[in-house]
């Protein structure tokens, strides 16, 4: 079908293949980009915010026509109980900037557009296309793909997988190892519909301005996970996720986790008289620094979430996809450019540039977090949050009791369900896998 | 555990949020399949209830059965099931399966 041979091929249209083909496309770059959706967006899942330093590095003029929900003004983080939060909010009029941070955005609607921006820089997108198997030469070097559209072989000198968390390609190919129930979290998510005056209304907020909330506790039924709800511009993304091992140990649905969500007395006003039209389940690796594969071989590189770049702790991911494409498309442009091979030696130019940004420094600053929250997810997911709701109840709640009393009943509820070196114990293993 | 239990959950109907996606379904050639099997495994028995399109389910014999049509790719069943191989796993033929509008 396709006798062309291409400088490069990248499998996958998300946030990761998108930056890497647009790269390469701007490069000058021959470039054939696969996705197996009807169209870039159609299969791709996320909350989502948009952290616009990374994409400014690739487009810096995104914001022209790029389609952003709300720019985010307000974080808030909640810890909950069945019938209480304990929140950290931070609002400030600084995020009202000419170049906001962060925003809001509709996956399907954001990736068609930055796939337009791909085809405008030069580079062929082949839709509703999904790349079955690598073929590889007699030494094993990757030499280009199959597809299902037809049993030919498409030849390039590289191939980028920029295939997604399940990563199907890489895996069947052993490039690399199948993703462990324990290092990776299934999330479900929908789509609430509202007014927009009454999403400003709701938020207390102006114009564009956005809200996120990101909550942990009792809500994943002492399972290791988070829920979160963010503002667009005139709908709610509402969502909640869990470690898949933690799910086949329970007996709960995620549907069921996510409308037990949904109707906490914390969250159910802020979702009053919405129209729900969409429903989404997603994985997210969550196994971080550790659990990263091999990253380059003979003829293929690996970026985005096929390579486990998600920082669960700071719920970034698409920024680290798309860092992560950009680095090796700018790696694989540099050895075009200098007529060297697409070697595992000469490729490994983009683990040694991945290892100078934050994308690598993160991700080994918190690499022992995931180990840390899974093997204690009893106290981190559900006793800790329920100690703190029941000792700002006791310390708010005024009631002729002296305060001196009230400190002690605080100091007492955690130490009778946790002991003082247990908690200690805690406090110093986070702070150690935190540094 | 028992007071971890969600309260309601069985009152959810998955079927309903399904309705709101919208499906190219590749008819006769599901991208799942189950291998023939005595007793399922953990993990295959798990997605009775961990499969969030709640696609599986368990026959009046035991064994695990799908229905694909619903299923939003996520890839969940795969996972948990590698070390087993009770499933043989594939995507959609290129542009069938789910169509996200929002993602």
């Amino acid at each position: 079908m396709i006798d062309e041979r291409f400088d490069a091929i990248v499998v996958g249209a998300g946030p990761s293949g998108n930056a890497a083909a647009y790269t390469l496309a701007t490069k000058g770059l021959k470039v054939l980009q696969i996705e197996r959706g009807e169209y870039s967006g159609s299969k791709n899942v996320q909350g989502a915010i948009l952290y616009a330093d990374a994409l400014e590095k690739i487009i810096p003029d995104f914001r022209d026509d790029a389609p952003l929900e709300r720019h985010v003004t307000e974080q808030r983080i909640w810890m909950m109980d069945d019938s209480s939060h304990t929140g950290m909010h931070y609002r400030s009029d600084d995020f009202n900037e000419e170049k906001p941070n962060r925003y809001t955005i509709l996956r399907a609607q954001f990736d068609k557009w930055f796939s337009a921006r791909v085809k405008q820089a030069g580079a062929i997108v082949l839709c509703e296309t999904t790349v079955t198997e690598l073929v590889k030469d007699i030494h094993g070097r990757v030499i280009g793909v199959r597809t299902d559209r037809s049993g030919d072989t498409i030849k390039a000198d590289v191939v980028i997988l920029a295939e997604g968390v399940n990563g199907l390609v890489g895996q069947r190919s052993d490039l690399r190892p199948e993703v462990a129930p324990d290092s990776v979290a299934l999330a479900v998510k929908e789509m609430h519909f509202l007014p927009r005056e009454t999403v400003e209304a709701r938020f207390n907020l102006t114009g564009n301005e956005g809200v996120v909330i990101e909550a942990m506790g009792t809500i994943t039924k002492g399972m290791t996970g988070t829920a979160f709800l963010y503002t667009n511009e005139e709908s709610i993304s509402v969502g909640i996720g869990c470690i898949v091992s933690d799910f086949v140990d329970s007996d709960i649905t995620p549907y069921a986790l996510l409308e037990a969500f949904k109707n906490h007395p914390s969250i159910k006003p802020l979702l009053a008289g919405s129209e729900c039209k969409e429903y989404a389940a997603h994985l997210i690796p969550e196994g971080g620094y550790k659990a990263i594969p091999q990253l380059v071989g003979d003829g293929w590189i690996i970026v985005g979430d096929a390579g486990q770049f998600v920082n669960a702790v700071h719920r970034e991911g698409s920024n680290l996809a798309m860092t992560t494409g950009r680095i090796a498309a700018e790696t694989v442009v540099w050895l075009h450019r200098l007529r060297n091979p697409m070697t595992k030696e000469n490729l490994s130019e983009y683990t040694r540039r991945l290892s100078e940004t934050f994308v690598m420094k993160d991700l080994k600053k918190y690499r022992g977090i995931p180990a840390l929250l899974h093997g204690n997810k009893g106290n981190f997911f559900g006793l800790y949050p329920k100690l703190i709701s029941q000792a700002m109840q006791t310390w708010f709640r005024v009631d002729g009791i002296d305060k001196v009393s009230k400190e002690k009943e605080i100091f007492r509820s955690f130490r009778s369900a946790r002991t003082l070196l247990g908690m200690m114990g805690d406090a110093f293993k986070l702070v150690r896998a935190w540094r | 555990m028992s007071e971890l239990g969600v309260s309601g959950a069985t009152s959810v109907k998955v079927e309903e949020k399904l309705f709101q996606n919208r499906y190219l379904v590749d008819a006769g050639r599901p991208h799942i399949r189950i291998k023939a099997h005595e007793v399922p495994s953990r993990g295959l028995l798990a997605m009775t209830h961990l499969c969030p399109a709640g696609c599986y389910s368990v026959s009046d014999s035991g064994q695990v059965e799908i229905s694909a049509d619903g299923c939003v790719e996520c890839g969940t069943c795969r996972i948990v099931t590698t070390g087993t191989g009770e499933i043989e796993w594939n995507y959609p033929r290129g542009g069938f399966g789910v169509l996200y509008k929002f993602g």
